[in-house]
C-alpha cells in the first residue's frame, strides 16, 4: 500500500515538473527518467529471470545510432515511423546476441555478452562513417520542443513500467521466476526455458532501445561511450543499488543516482567517494537494496 | 612484414600476455576457489604501478620500488579481504560484483587524493636500460626482464600448486570448495592467503608495466576487463587456461594492432565470443558448472 503511494507520488511529481517549464530541471529529470527505463527493463532479466546481461547498454546505443542514420541519411523525423523503427533495430539486434549468448550460462553468460557489447563499442568507435569517437548529431530531433520531449520520456517510463510488471503477473513472468529459482526443474517440467530467457532478453533489448531512442532525442547527440560497457556496469549497479526484483526499486535507484551525482559535483570534485560509500553501506546493511526499505522485516 | 618485426611483434605479444597472466591468475583462483567475482582486481594492478612509481621517484630505483611494493600489496590484500570481501563469501556474486564495484570507486578516488591525476613516467633500472637487437628492430631489456620475471613466477606457480600442500588445498578448494571445508581445513586461512597472493600478483604485474606504459589513472580498468576475458576463455579456476588464455589475448591484441589497424581493438572480444560460441565453458574449464 505504502509502495503504491509512493510510486503515485513520485509519478505525479515528475509530472509536475512539465508544467514549470524550467530548463535544467526538465533535462536533468529527462535523462534521469530515461536512466529509470533502463533500470527497469534490465531488472526484467536480473532480478525476475536471473540472467546478468552486460548488453544493456548496447541495445540503448543502437537505437539511438539508428535514429540519428535514419535521420541524416534518409531524412525521416516523424516519430511515428522512427521510433518503432529503432525498436524493432533494437530487438532484433537483441534477438540475434540474445541467441548466441545463451548458449552459455552463469558467469559465461555475463562475459559473452561483455564480448558482443565491446565488439560493437569499437564498431562504432573506429569506424569514421558512423561518426567515429566523436559520435553523430541527429540532425533534426523528432520532438523538438523541450516541454513536449519531457512529456513523452515520463509517458515511456509510465508505459514501460505498466507493461513489465503486466507481462510479470501473467504466466509468462511466473515461468521466467520459475527459471530464476531452478531452470533444471522448469526445464523437467517441460517449458523450453532458453526459449523463454530469449523472449525476455528480446522484450528488455527492446526497452533498451526506447532508453536510447529517447536519449538520442533529448540530446540530439550520439556517442561510442554510451554503447560500452561501463555503461552497462553501471545500469546493473543501479539495479543492485535500487533493489533487484521489484522493477521501482531500480527506477528509484536511478533517480538517487542521478541526484547525487548532480549535487555531489558541487559539493567535492570527490564525489565518486560519496557513491562508493553508499553503495558498500547498501551492500553490507541492505542486501535487498533501497527497496528493502519498503518491504519491512525479511521473510523467514 | 618483414621477419625482424615479425620477432619484435611476437616477443613483444608474448611479453604482453605474460604480464596479463600474472593479473588473470590472481583473478581466476579468487573466483575458482573463493567464488567471488573481483572487479577491484584491476585496482590493485593500479595501486602497483602507482607505489612503484611513487618510491622510484623518491628513491631512484624501481627496483626499491618493487622490494617495497610488493610487502605494501600482500598487506593491502589481507586488509580488504578482511574488511570487506570476507563479509560476502555466503552471499550471490551480484552482492560482490556491487561491493567491489564500490571498491574500484574508492581506490580510484584514493589514488586521485594520495597521488593526483596526472600521467607519470617511470625510468627503468640503470642495468635494465639497453635493448636486445632482433635484425634491423631492437627489443628493450626490461621487456625481457619482464617476461623472464613472468616465467619464473609461473613456474614457481605450477610448482606450488602441483607439488605442495597448500597447493593441493588450493586445487580441491577450486573443484569443490563445500567439500574442503568439510573436511576440516581452516578455510579461511586458505582464502586470505589466496586473495593477498592474487592482490600481489597484480600489483607486481602493475610495478613491471610503469615503465613500459607510464602511470595514469583509470590504467586498471582496461586491464580488468582484458583480464576477465582472459579467464573466461582459459576456463574460470584453470590456472592452465589462464596462461595460455593470457597468451591468446596478448599475441591476438599485439598482432591486431599491427595486421588489421582498425579492427584492433575488436579483435580480442571477436577471439573471445568465438571460444565461447565453440566451448561454453573456456578452453580447459571444468565440465559441469558448479556455480
Amino acid at each position: 500500500m505504502r509502495r503504491q503511494a509512493l510510486l503515485l507520488a513520485a509519478a505525479a511529481a515528475l509530472a509536475a515538473v512539465a508544467f514549470s517549464g524550467d530548463r535544467f530541471w526538465l533535462q536533468f529529470l529527462g535523462k534521469a527518467m530515461i536512466g529509470c527505463i533502463l533500470a527497469i527493463g534490465l531488472d526484467l532479466l536480473v532480478g525476475f529471470t536471473g540472467m546478468v546481461s552486460l548488453a544493456h547498454s548496447a541495445f540503448f546505443g543502437l537505437a539511438a545510432y539508428a535514429l540519428a542514420l535514419l535521420t541524416n541519411r534518409l531524412g525521416l523525423v516523424n516519430p511515428l515511423v522512427t521510433l518503432p523503427a529503432c525498436i524493432a533495430f533494437a530487438a532484433a539486434a537483441a534477438l540475434v546476441i540474445g541467441w548466441l549468448s545463451l548458449r552459455a550460462t552463469g558467469v559465461y553468460f555475463i562475459m559473452v555478452t561483455l564480448a558482443f557489447t565491446q565488439m560493437l563499442y569499437y564498431l562504432f568507435n573506429d569506424s569514421p562513417a558512423l561518426g567515429g569517437s566523436d559520435g553523430l548529431y541527429v540532425q533534426a530531433r523528432p520532438v523538438d520542443s523541450r516541454v513536449a520531449a519531457y512529456v513523452v520520456i515520463w509517458l515511456a517510463l509510465i508505459a514501460v513500467y505498466l507493461v513489465l510488471s503486466r507481462v510479470l503477473r501473467a504466466p509468462y513472468g511466473r515461468v521466467l521466476e520459475g527459471i530464476r529459482g531452478n531452470e533444471q526443474r522448469m526445464r523437467s517440467l517441460g517449458y523450453p526455458t532458453r526459449r523463454y530467457k530469449l523472449v525476455a532478453f528480446v522484450i528488455a533489448g527492446a526497452t533498451a532501445g526506447v532508453a536510447g531512442y529517447l536519449d538520442a532525442t533529448l540530446y540530439g547527440f550520439v556517442n561510442p561511450a554510451q554503447l560500452g560497457w561501463r555503461q552497462s556496469g553501471l545500469i546493473l549497479v543501479t539495479v543492485l543499488l535500487g533493489g533487484k526484483g521489484t522493477l521501482y526499486g531500480p527506477a528509484f535507484g536511478a533517480l538517487l543516482l542521478a541526484f547525487i551525482e548532480h549535487y555531489g559535483e558541487k559539493v567535492t570534485e570527490h564525489w565518486n567517494a560519496l557513491i562508493a560509500a553508499l553503495v558498500i553501506a547498501v551492500v553490507l546493511f541492505l542486501p535487498r537494496g533501497l527497496a528493502g526499505l519498503l518491504q519491512g522485516r525479511p521473510r523467514g | 612484414m618483414s621477419l625482424s618485426l615479425f620477432l619484435v611483434q611476437l616477443v613483444n605479444g608474448v611479453e604482453y600476455g605474460l604480464l596479463l597472466f600474472l593479473v588473470a591468475s590472481g583473478l581466476t583462483l579468487v573466483f575458482g576457489v573463493l567464488g567471488v567475482l573481483n572487479f577491484a582486481h584491476g585496482s590493485f594492478y593500479m595501486l602497483g604501478a602507482y607505489l612503484a612509481w611513487w618510491v622510484s621517484a623518491r628513491s631512484g630505483s624501481l627496483l626499491l620500488g618493487i622490494a617495497i611494493g610488493l610487502p605494501a600489496m600482500v598487506l593491502i590484500g589481507l586488509l580488504v579481504e578482511r574488511l570487506a570481501i570476507a563479509r560476502l563469501y555466503s552471499r550471490d556474486h551480484l552482492s560482490q560484483v556491487l561491493l567491489t564495484y564500490g571498491l574500484v570507486l574508492l581506490f580510484n578516488e584514493l589514488q586521485s587524493v594520495l597521488f593526483g591525476n596526472d600521467v607519470h613516467g617511470v625510468d627503468t633500472p640503470e642495468a635494465l636500460s639497453w635493448a636486445v637487437r632482433l635484425g634491423e628492430q631492437t627489443w628493450p631489456a626490461w621487456r625481457a626482464f619482464t617476461s623472464l620475471a613472468c616465467i619464473c613466477i609461473a613456474v614457481a606457480m605450477r610448482q606450488i600448486v602441483l607439488g605442495t600442500r597448500f597447493g593441493m588445498r588450493v586445487r580441491a578448494g577450486a573443484s569443490n570448495p563445500e567439500m574442503v571445508e568439510a573436511l576440516g581445513i581452516d578455510v579461511r586461512r586458505l582464502f586470505a592467503t589466496l586473495f593477498s597472493a592474487g592482490t600481489a600478483l597484480a600489483g607486481l604485474a602493475g610495478m613491471l608495466a610503469a615503465p613500459l606504459t607510464t602511470v595514469y589513472p583509470g590504467m586498471g580498468e582496461s586491464v580488468l576487463i582484458l583480464s576477465f576475458v582472459v579467464v573466461v576463455i582459459g576456463g574460470i579456476g584453470s590456472i592452465k587456461g589462464a596462461f595460455f588464455g593470457a597468451l591468446l589475448v596478448g599475441l591476438a591484441d599485439t598482432f591486431g594492432k599491427v595486421l588489421l589497424p582498425g579492427f584492433a581493438s575488436a579483435m580480442v572480444y571477436a577471439v573471445m565470443a568465438a571460444v565461447l560460441l565453440w566451448r561454453p565453458r573456456g578452453l580447459l574449464g571444468a565440465a559441469a558448472e558448479g556455480r
